[in-house]
């Protein structure tokens, strides 16, 4: 019977002999220069550095960067303040306050509420995009760019003025 | 002693300090450089056109930040050893033949500060005073890392001081004299000492690097065990002063091996330009600059090997130290004095 360390059921294994180092091995030179001779070939790489404010990297198709509050083809506010992004955002960074939209404001709010405040907290976001996901009213898309840094928490809240897609005219 | 000769000297000891400094400066950037190349990177290239600024501003940023001495150090002696460090990476140039004599307003300049008629040895005490700064400041730290840095800084050092002085034992009966001066003077033109001690000047090499705690010796910085080693307890300019005195040491160091094995000033084809009727001065001047050219590739070496070679461990080191080196440096030794009983002189 064969023994039990010398089967191999994958036929992969390799028994790997455990030799003392000879003479060339343990004055470590051959060893050396076969190293430096590798470092120098990278000397002459490419570099895969992207210099990052000059050049940017492309983003995918279906990246997620920060979000914008959508208008209409009117420049309606598509918002109607129903708060099922805030329900589907699983790190709880959303909070809104509706309003009801008065007589001569439908130039600027497409449905009867409106959200007068709308924000988000781009410290607890996780840009998970379930918010758009949710969106019945296809008012939100994480659209943007990547969130900027900052030295101060509050600015990391975006109001209604970050967020709002600017009118086109 | 005239008053031309003490100015003259204070002008070369000045110029000689100067460029050691700025080079080590710049070897700090050209660590970060190469570096970055040696793994597909740019290195530091913001501060200043490819990052020449650099080093200013890590100076600029060393100095002022805060400086803290522990409560428990010995504070005289905290300060004491980074002090030390720098003085005695600073003083090893003194002694280097940087070129030959020059020529200016009928006096002959010689571009050595001090042709010690044992140069050698003075290197050797420099550097062995070296480690007196890392010893200090790690005992006067009162933490436990530094404490067992400098602890191996000292038992590293002594042992390969070992067979850095019998690589050149075997050196000196070759070259049959102690002064550095009249070392490269045997050495004109392409008759460097390398041809006839290639064994020697690996073990040289190889102890330099352990001298001066670079990888794959820098156990003494070891950061995986050690923290920072020796420095953990520093900060603000001394720590500066401990990273600096590393690379004014490198500096030194490179200068030795290009002075003692690779012909210093002396480049291959120097008589046939004096032949050619060239002044000396400018001859002179050619050599300076070879020995630089020497020099920065010794300290290019350096750092490609620091980003090459990963650390040993400990224990490697001492074996390698005490049974590979001393062995192969005593050996070098005995095949050297037969060989020159055999050519006869």
């Amino acid at each position: 019977m064969e023994k039990l360390e010398n089967i191999s059921l994958t036929g992969r294994k390799k028994v790997l002999e455990k030799k003392p180092m000879n003479f060339l091995e343990r004055i470590y030179l051959p060893s050396i220069v076969q190293g430096l001779a590798i470092t120098f070939k990278h000397l002459f790489k490419k570099k895969a550095t992207i210099q990052y404010p000059e050049q940017r990297r492309e983003f995918s198709v279906n990246f997620r960067g920060i979000h914008s509050l959508k208008r209409d083809e009117e420049g309606r506010e598509r918002c109607t303040a129903c708060g099922l992004c805030a329900l589907s955002c699983p790190a709880e960074a959303i909070t809104m306050i509706a309003d009801e939209r008065k007589p001569g404001e439908e130039h600027l709010y497409r449905e009867e509420k409106y959200a007068a405040v709308y924000e988000i907290n781009m410290l607890r976001c996780i840009f998970c995009g379930f918010c758009e996901e949710a969106c019945p009213k296809q008012a939100i898309y994480l659209d943007g760019d990547i969130a900027p840094a900052d030295v101060d928490r509050k600015n990391f809240i975006y109001g209604k003025d970050k967020l709002l897609e600017p009118l086109l005219k | 002693m005239d008053i031309a000769l003490l100015i003259e000297k204070v002008i070369l000891i000045s110029v000689v300090l100067g460029i050691s400094l700025v080079t080590a400066m710049y070897t700090t950037l050209a660590e970060r450089k190469i570096a970055g190349f040696l793994q597909d990177r740019y290195g530091p290239n913001r501060a200043g056109p490819f990052g020449i600024l650099q080093p200013l501003a890590d100076g600029v940023k060393l100095f002022t930040k805060e400086e803290i001495i522990p409560r428990e150090a010995n504070r005289f002696l905290f300060v004491l050893g980074p002090s030390l460090a720098m003085l005695m990476a600073c003083v090893g140039t003194a002694v280097i033949p940087w070129g030959e004599e020059l020529e200016i307003g009928g006096r002959t300049v010689s571009l050595q500060i001090a042709d010690v008629n044992i140069g050698i040895l003075y290197i050797f005490g420099v550097v062995a005073l070296g480690v007196y700064g890392i010893m200090i400041g790690g005992w006067a730290s009162n933490n436990k890392y530094s404490l067992l840095s400098a602890i191996r800084a000292a038992s590293q050092n002594i042992s390969y001081e070992i067979s850095l002085g019998l690589s050149l034992i075997a050196l000196l009966m070759v070259t049959g004299t102690l002064s550095l001066g009249e070392i490269v003077e045997q050495q004109r033109g392409f008759n460097w000492n390398i041809w006839y001690q290639p064994l020697g000047f690996i073990l040289f090499l190889t102890c330099s690097f352990a001298e001066t705690n670079r990888n794959p010796f820098d156990l003494v910085e070891c950061e995986t065990e050690l923290v920072g080693g020796y420095h953990t307890e520093y900060s603000s300019m001394k720590l500066g002063f401990f990273l600096f005195a590393e690379y004014i040491n490198i500096f030194v160091a490179s200068a030795v091996m290009s002075t003692l094995y690779f012909g210093g000033y002396n480049f291959p084809g120097m008589d046939a330009l004096a032949q050619a009727g060239v002044s000396q001065n400018w001859i002179t001047l050619i050599g300076v600059g070879a020995m630089f050219v020497k020099v920065l590739l010794f300290i290019f070496f350096f750092i490609w090997v620091r980003w090459t070679v990963p650390r040993f461990r400990y224990d490697q080191l001492m074996k390698l130290g005490w049974n590979i080196m001393i062995p192969l440096a005593i050996a070098n030794i005995v095949i050297t004095g037969v060989v020159i009983w055999l050519t006869g002189n």
